[in-house]
């Protein structure tokens, strides 16, 4: 188990990403909302930076109660990281992919010491 | 520059290169030797109107031109001038080479068009490419015929000077102004043989039969030309049944496929391959998912409606697996033995062509077809570039083109 250094803190502001390698893997690393979260950056579908695209709170339909369709607005909650490539969209959470979360990227670790940031492979 | 995304966040992109954007591809093009055999790209495009005003300096109507370049002059991009279509192929920016290739830079010296292209051939590990317009996939649809017809001829002229005669990896098949059956005679007559031409192209979002009367002579001289006629793909959402649709998912899932389904459906139905034996015909972009449909539906209504269709002398499947297809946008179903038997069924190893589609939203990378794993070597080759080689007769000379990084 080798912990690859990602960043320091105080240079990894809260919303945004670093891309790490180290041998064959090439991580995503996500600053959410005081939290960390890596994934592989490799796409699931053709293999595509997974990780480099924009960060986007999903999106939602608003249904009234009765049954119509009244608008579309961000999820308050969910938040998705999505390929550059075409648009593959996965849980920033979980690194699930949105629409078929049978389907999941490699989570790995992420190892605070102090003000560093490091990942855990 | 920066792009908006949800809930009023930014995000700043100081540069883009699509070649470091597709530094997977290029990694993938080495692990999988793509150096070892050639691929063609038979379907790819650019931004014409990107060069607009060059375009128009070939523009054979003097008063057109000067509106078109009055409307151009605001850089609105041909508005006013080229039928517009709403559509969010970039999915809000989520397909980020759309809003950022606007800061791309190029070297100086080399057309924009030609280094953009080359970029990613490169990164790919394609040697050719078959580029296509983008915008002017919707020109069937301008209501003035001599404007299809002039912004044709002034887009032809413009790539065969400036792209295809440059370039030699760039090929392109000429786009036909089809609303008009004696101005494509000319286009024929004047592009077949030129530097780069690969073959003669109708754009399918439009209200033509192809049976008609008027274009069985522009069919001989294709035909005598030696060089095959595409039909390319393209989405109306103006149109009454697309209009029914509120999302442009549904309209590209079946627009894409819907205008080629009705121009195949008549083309043999009307038994037009026994008209021009010799004229090979390619369908472009709709992807592969509906020709077990048109094979297995026309074959069982031809068995029971034959006195309709007294031109044909064999089956209407058999007609369709004669002729060749691009693969692009390939849908890979949950089952592949579904995906299996549709390459069976079009006889894949010698009739599908492999496209990108690059730049477009839903490009394929080769490894689409490379990684299929009911494919024995010699018919990935043949697909990504041996049936290209022999059917547009490329010269591309022993070794490969490609950079591969």
């Amino acid at each position: 188990m080798a912990e690859v250094f990602v960043a320091k803190v105080s240079e990894f502001p809260d919303g945004e990403r670093k891309i790490v390698q180290h041998g064959a893997h090439d991580i995503g690393v996500f600053h959410w909302e005081g939290e960390f979260y890596a994934y592989s950056n490799l796409c699931l579908h053709q293999g595509g930076p997974a990780c480099e695209g924009l960060i986007m709170h999903q999106v939602e339909d608003v249904i009234g109660p009765d049954k119509t369709w009244i608008g579309q607005k961000f999820s308050d909650s969910q938040v998705n990281f999505v390929c550059p490539w075409h648009g593959y969209e996965y849980d920033l959470k979980t690194g699930e992919c949105v629409p078929d979360r049978r389907l999941r990227l490699r989570k790995y670790s992420v190892v605070r010491r102090g003000d560093d940031v490091f990942v855990s492979i | 520059m920066e792009l908006p995304l949800s809930n009023d966040r930014r995000m700043k992109v100081d540069e883009f290169d699509s070649g470091k954007m597709l530094a997977n591809a290029a990694r993938q093009a080495k692990q999988r030797n793509y150096d070892q055999f050639p691929i063609v790209d038979v379907d790819s495009h650019h931004y014409e109107l990107e060069s607009f005003n060059e375009i128009l300096e070939y523009m054979p109507d003097p008063v057109m031109k000067q509106l078109a370049q009055m409307a151009n002059s605001g850089n609105s991009k041909g508005v006013g001038v080229m039928p517009g279509g709403v559509g969010y192929q970039d999915m809000g920016g989520r397909a980020i080479r759309y809003p950022l290739r606007r800061i791309e830079k190029t070297e100086p010296g080399v057309h924009r068009d030609i280094s953009l292209t080359r970029r990613w051939m490169d990164a790919m590990g394609i040697d050719i490419a078959v580029l296509f317009p983008s915008p002017m996939l919707q020109l069937g649809l301008h209501p003035q015929v001599e404007a299809e017809v002039a912004l044709s001829f002034a887009y032809n002229r413009w790539l065969s000077e400036r792209v295809l005669e440059e370039e030699a990896r760039i090929r392109s098949m000429i786009y036909l102004p089809f609303n008009d059956p004696d101005a494509c005679i000319r286009m024929v007559k004047e592009f077949a043989g030129k530097k780069g031409v690969a073959g003669f192209m109708i754009t399918s979002v439009r209200f033509k039969p192809v049976h008609h009367n008027s274009y069985m002579r522009l069919y001989s001289m294709i035909e005598e030309t030696g060089l095959p006629l595409a039909f390319h793909a393209g989405y109306n959402w103006g149109e009454q049944s697309m209009g029914m649709m509120n999302k442009f998912i549904s309209v590209h899932a079946l627009g894409f496929v819907w205008y080629n389904m009705v121009h195949m459906t008549n083309w043999v139905i009307n038994a037009l391959p026994e008209r021009f034996p010799k004229l090979k015909v390619i369908w472009i972009e709709s992807g592969l998912a509906w020709l077990p449909f048109m094979i297995q539906r026309l074959d069982n209504e031809y068995m029971m409606r034959s006195s309709e269709c007294p031109g044909l002398k064999k089956l209407p499947g058999e007609y369709i697996t004669d002729m060749f297809y691009t693969s692009q946008p390939m849908e890979v179903p949950r089952d592949m033995s579904l995906l299996e038997a549709t390459f069976r069924c079009i006889k894949a190893e010698s009739q599908l062509l492999y496209s990108s589609d690059y730049p477009h939203w839903d490009f394929d990378l080769p490894s689409t077809i490379y990684d299929l794993p009911f494919l024995k070597e010699k018919a990935k080759r043949d697909i990504l570039g041996g049936n290209a080689v022999k059917l547009f007769k490329l010269d591309i000379g022993a070794g490969k083109l490609a950079k591969v990084a």
